[in-house]
């Protein structure tokens, strides 16, 4: 009947689509394979295509206006920037020869390799980049990525005075340009790792929209042919071999096939007819690891997730009551049991605020025991606050119904319920952009899920957008001027290490305040067929097709 | 329709047609109703026992759900530690992937599953039968506007009208206010089915032996065309009351049903296929105890239909 | 005959516009803001938000943009996807695939389902109709992705037999097995409406004055039988329609079907209001069609029911 099988929808189409939905911009720059660029002469390299799993990009392929999933994996894959990482996220050459910054980390020169070419035969040169950097952050251009630029000097994020070009980007020459920095910032390199700081050809600037649907890019890989995207079904790509750069493939190509829904695609996996699926979905957490046995993945990746209890809720404001809340909530939440029975393993509990694939991550920071589990501490602290004024509510944490949280969030509150003997329900909207809505106008009535996908892999990108006063994702808003101040010395810094200080001091501040409670880390799923080898999964949870080899 | 004065109608007497065997009992007793003819003969059937044990067992079930487990479903009575348990422990059933008691999840699952099932079926019917009489009965205009209203209702996409529908609902979600959209939606396919049942009853020789009696129209409506048409519309609403109890799973899934502390049959099946393949027992029993009562009122419903039909109490 | 055609057709005016505004403006009600969640947590300035808004007409007053779509359509421009898509390309793109998606379904519910119905009807009580009876009280009580996945996991991973997924082409034989999956509830329907009917009609006077003239039993079944029990068969695979397009979601989801359920459910999600409410405003006329011509058949099934005055 009707009602039934149109409803029943919910049962399929979202259960695996939450990262699609929820956490954008996985387009980070791909990582590359730690051997230099075009050595790899002696490994086994064939034409065959490898097939994967995708999902229909939501916009043209414009670098500078791919903030999802679905188009980001395509953009990495066609486009080359400066720089990409390689599969534990550390920063390595691709287009650029060299970068350097200046003394104050706010002035950086740019040298790029010399010969690089795009797939059209035009050569890549300062202005390609120039160009394309000032088309995405010109606000009259509307793109997606624009606040990637907000750092460069003469960015403007005002509609009534948009600004074509940053006075940051300076020419030198075709292979050198400088990029000029508002605020100092340490790991520079890694945000230009990002798909939105990739150079685009002359061709595109005629006709972006048609340029988006036909992409010419410098990347490993390159469209098939003009139309090589059908829309809905699936794009295929062949190897490019003029690409110069850390990531030359070593298959003839990947095609790419869409699935609205991951448990199809999962079943075509299991028939070989898809070689790599990168995300199991989460109705075979039970058995894909038996299902593929020794061709599955299953590590951390750089997705952070959390619940955010807001600033303005009422017993967890600022202050000694609030504090001990927090940490009591925190502290009553069983996830190594959640993780186990939910998610079948395929999560890591959170130790901090970034993630255990990001550059400095430690498990050991100083309060990081208000991430443990311990009921009787968290009721001990409860009764603490309990005594400043009574608690007498139902807590609830507040979810996106169409992005698979139900589950947890009902063993988080029962765990809540269970642990500190109080009223705890999950509150469900039907749709993300409706709980956004919520959010943006301080209307919650109690937490909701929160998290975080890194667009490059640093832990100032873990934590600014978040937690800084103001900042644009800060939907609890949080402020501390100790937090703000240390993150701004990190980002000042001489060196990484001691950039890595001043963030871990930072979040040694988070872990007092707690802002949001930290749960666990999403992993990254994967599983791979019987024809391929080499499957590797980066540090944003893309497998390395361009090291994948497979048998003709 | 035609009208009536111009035909010429011969009636045989009665006592040629088969319809004498049939009537031949009214003449002595007091006039009895198609209703109350129904009633006699089911009560004479075991089957329409069993049936209405079976539903006032569930009946009890969703009513008082504490006299079947001590255990409550939700909550804080759940353990995550002790997550999909085989049976045995204390847990008849076993437990759930978050560590709560299967069996007691069923028996409080009951009362929100019946209780969306129950009433969306009722009102679909009511409103579907109604609309979908007057509309096959009556002709003309009126059955123009209300049949192309049906096509608009059956046009909207489900979700769609949930989300909005839940939104403008000013109290708090339960299971009546989602049976209620469930209905919303349902009406327009029981609508039909009456809508063809009665075009197709209403030019039958009783109904023309009626008009020719002189009964009035909406009486004939009631008494003779209503009780003839509702075979089909029976079938499709016994299975429309299983159909509902799902669909409350799928709704709550897109967070437009019930919250998540209520327990019910459709949120455990939805919940069962994360593990179909490693523990279908999570999605056997309340697949099960859904199916029972399906069954129970699906069979009610064709004893009510044999029952409405003399002919088929005849043959019997 | 062909005057009450006429009127038929001649509602679709009227309804079109009442059914597209009354869509357009449940999408317009949904809370949230459809361009702000297509980045997710990530922080685009407001800005650029606008800019977005602009493109996409939803800076304007309600009833404005729903004419901006209706003048659209007169030229053939159903308007965009929040993709920047024409949502004409996506007409064009799903409802071939879920046509024939929905013709197999309905084609198998319908013979497959009359024939058993038939068959248990005429020996109601028998070993045959209780059998059809339970089975069609399982796909009834059997949600419909785990038939599903139970037809794909068996006949596609561990048999072979039919291909996982559908290919982007969804020919007719690729789309057979999940038509008929489709088809599974619907099907446990059909049988029970024939059933119930056949059993009915089985000792009405007509049948009884059938036999009595000597007719062969094939002919009674078929002539007498079967055409007086089909309308509220008929009926039911008219309005089943409906359900077999918008309704295939999780069947479109399990075997990688790219047509109109998961595109609408999608569109709702993002509150895409010119995606809606043109597949909408396209159902809706499949369905006013598939009334009138269910209406028509029972003037064939019945020729006691007459339309024109």
């Amino acid at each position: 009947m009707k009602t039934n099988r149109k409803a029943l929808a919910a049962l399929s189409i979202f259960a695996a689509g939450s990262l699609a939905l929820t956490a954008c911009g996985g387009g980070s720059g791909d990582s590359g394979k730690s051997s230099s660029a075009g050595s790899e002469s002696g490994a086994a390299t064939s034409n065959a295509i490898i097939t994967t799993n995708g999902s229909e990009p939501q916009n043209p392929i414009i670098p500078t206006n791919t903030t999802e999933v679905g188009g980001g994996k395509i953009a990495d894959l066609i486009f080359a920037g400066l720089v990409s990482f390689d599969a534990k996220g550390a920063v390595q050459m691709d287009q650029a020869e060299s970068i350097t910054p200046n003394d104050t980390n706010t002035l950086w020169t740019v040298k790029l390799k010399s010969g690089l070419k795009f797939t059209d035969g035009t050569p890549v040169t300062s202005d390609s980049f120039i160009k394309a950097w000032n088309y995405g952050a010109n606000i009259a251009n509307a793109q997606g990525a624009s606040y990637f630029f907000d750092n460069i000097k003469g960015y403007s994020a005002d509609e009534k005075n948009p600004v074509a070009e940053m006075e940051g980007l300076k020419k030198v020459s075709d292979t050198e340009f400088t990029v000029e920095l508002i605020n100092a910032e340490a790991d520079f390199t890694k945000r230009i790792g990002y798909t939105a700081f990739v150079p685009l050809p002359e061709s595109a600037f005629a006709d972006m929209k048609a340029f988006g649907e036909n992409p010419v890019g410098n990347g490993p890989y390159k469209f098939e042919k003009t139309g090589a995207w059908v829309h809905n079904e699936g794009v295929t790509l062949v190897k490019n071999a003029d690409y110069q750069g850390s990531r030359t493939a070593k298959n003839g190509g990947v095609k790419i096939t869409f699935y609205a829904d991951q448990t199809a695609a999962y079943a075509d996996a299991q028939s070989d007819e898809l070689d790599v699926l990168d995300a199991v979905p989460d109705s075979n957490f039970t058995n894909y690891e038996s299902d593929f046995e020794g061709r599955s993945v299953n590590q951390p990746a750089a997705i952070f997730q959390s619940f955010t209890i807001p600033q303005y809720l009422e017993h967890f404001k600022p202050g000694k009551e609030g504090e001990l809340r927090r940490k009591a909530i925190s502290m009553s939440i069983d996830r190594e049991s959640i993780i186990k029975a939910v998610f079948n393993g395929t999560r890591t509990a959170a130790k901090d605020f970034t993630s255990p694939v990001i550059e400095g991550w430690s498990d050991k920071l100083e309060g990081s025991d208000a991430l443990s589990f311990n009921a009787d501490e968290a009721k001990k602290l409860w009764a603490e606050a309990d005594a400043i004024s009574k608690y007498d509510g139902t807590f609830t944490i507040a979810y996106n119904a169409d992005g698979g949280h139900a589950n947890w969030v009902t063993a988080a509150t029962n765990s809540i319920a269970k642990n500190l003997g109080i009223k705890a329900e999950g509150k469900a909207y039907p749709a993300f952009k409706q709980l956004l809505d919520d959010e943006d106008k301080d209307k919650m009535t109690g937490a909701f899920r929160s998290g975080w996908q890194a667009d490059y892999p640093s832990m100032y990108n873990f934590l600014a957008p978040l937690y800084q006063t103001g900042a644009g994702s800060n939907y609890g808003r949080y402020t501390s001027t100790e937090f703000d101040g240390l993150l701004k010395e990190g980002a000042a810094a001489k060196s990484e290490a001691d950039a890595t200080a001043k963030f871990q001091d930072a979040q040694k501040v988070l872990l007092k305040d707690l802002p949001v409670v930290p749960l666990w880390y999403s992993n990254v799923n994967g599983v791979w067929g019987n024809k391929v080898q080499n499957v590797e999964f980066g540090w944003n949870s893309v497998p390395l097709y361009y090291n994948i080899t497979k048998a003709e | 329709m035609p009208s009536n004065h111009k035909i010429q109608r011969y009636v045989a007497p009665v006592e040629e047609t088969p319809v004498a065997a049939v009537d031949a009992v009214k003449f002595d007793g007091k006039a009895s109703s198609v209703w109350g003819d129904a009633w006699k003969d089911m009560r004479s059937r075991w089957l329409t026992w069993a049936c209405l044990a079976l539903i006032a067992l569930i009946a009890v079930v969703a009513l008082f759900p504490q006299l079947f487990t001590s255990q409550l479903p939700t909550g804080a009575a759940c353990d995550i530690a002790n997550f999909r348990q085989a049976p045995g422990n204390g847990h008849v059933l076993g437990t759930d992937a978050q560590g709560c008691d299967v069996y007691s999840r069923l028996i409080y699952g009951t009362r929100a599953s019946v209780t969306v099932g129950l009433v969306a079926t009722i009102l679909a019917t009511l409103v579907g039968c109604v609309i979908g009489a007057i509309a096959g009965f009556y002709g003309g205009w009126l059955d123009a506007v209300v049949s192309r209203l049906g096509d608009i209702f059956f046009a909207i996409p489900t979700v769609l009208g949930a989300i909005v529908v839940m939104q403008v609902m000013p109290w708090e979600r339960n299971a009546l206010t989602l049976a209620i959209v469930l209905a919303v939606f349902g009406w327009p396919q029981i609508a039909r089915i009456m809508r063809g049942a009665v075009l197709s009853a209403k030019n039958a020789d009783y109904v023309t032996a009626s008009i020719a009696l002189g009964v009035s129209r909406a009486k004939i409506l009631v008494k003779h065309v209503v009780p003839n048409s509702l075979a089909p519309v029976i079938v499709i609403a016994t299975v429309s009351l299983g159909v509902f109890i799902v669909s409350e799973a799928s709704l709550s899934f897109l967070g437009l049903g019930l919250p998540l502390s209520t327990a019910s049959w459709g949120a455990d099946i939805s919940a069962g296929r994360a593990t179909l393949r490693t523990d279908p027992a999570l999605i056997f029993w309340p697949s099960l105890a859904l199916a029972l009562t399906v069954l129970a009122f699906m069979t009610l419903g064709d004893i009510v239909r044999d029952a409405l039909d003399p002919k088929a109490r005849a043959r019997r | 005959m062909i005057a009450y055609i006429g009127r038929r057709l001649l509602q679709l005016i009227p309804v079109f516009f009442g059914a597209t505004l009354l869509i357009y403006f449940l999408v317009f009600a949904m809370p949230g803001d459809p361009i702000k969640a297509l980045f997710g947590d990530k922080p685009v300035p407001e800005s650029t938000l606008e800019a977005i808004r602009a493109q996409y007409n939803l800076d304007k007053p309600f009833i404005v943009q729903y004419l901006l779509w209706i003048k659209g359509i007169f030229v053939g421009d159903f308007g965009l996807t929040y993709s920047g898509r024409p949502v004409a390309d996506e007409l064009a793109r799903a409802f071939p695939i879920t046509a024939r998606l929905a013709v197999i379904a309905l084609v198998f519910e319908g013979v497959v389902g009359i024939a058993i119905g038939l068959y248990a009807g005429l020996r109601k009580g028998k070993l045959f109709d209780s059998v059809a009876l339970f089975i069609s009280l399982l796909f009834i009580s059997v949600p419909i992705f785990v038939i599903g996945f139970l037809v794909q996991y068996f006949a596609g991973v561990q048999w072979g037999w039919i291909k996982t997924t559908v290919s982007g082409q969804a020919t007719w034989s690729e789309l057979l097995v999940p038509g008929m999956v489709l088809a599974a509830t619907s099907l446990a329907n059909i049988v029970r409406l024939t059933r119930g009917s056949v059993a009915e009609n089985m000792g009405a006077d007509f049948v009884r004055t059938a036999k009595a003239k000597g007719l062969r039993r094939g002919r009674v079944v078929r002539v007498h039988i079967l055409r007086n029990s089909l309308i509220p068969v008929v009926t039911y695979l008219g309005a089943d329609l409906g359900s077999l397009m918008v309704g295939a979601v999780i069947t479109e989801g399990i075997f990688n079907i790219k047509g109109v359920g998961g595109t609408v459910f999608q569109a709702v999600q993002r509150g895409e209001g010119p995606t809606v409410v043109s597949f909408v405003a396209v159902m809706v006329i499949v369905f006013m069609l598939a009334n009138l011509l269910v209406d028509l058949l029972y003037a064939v099934l019945d020729p006691r029911i007459r339309y024109a005055k």
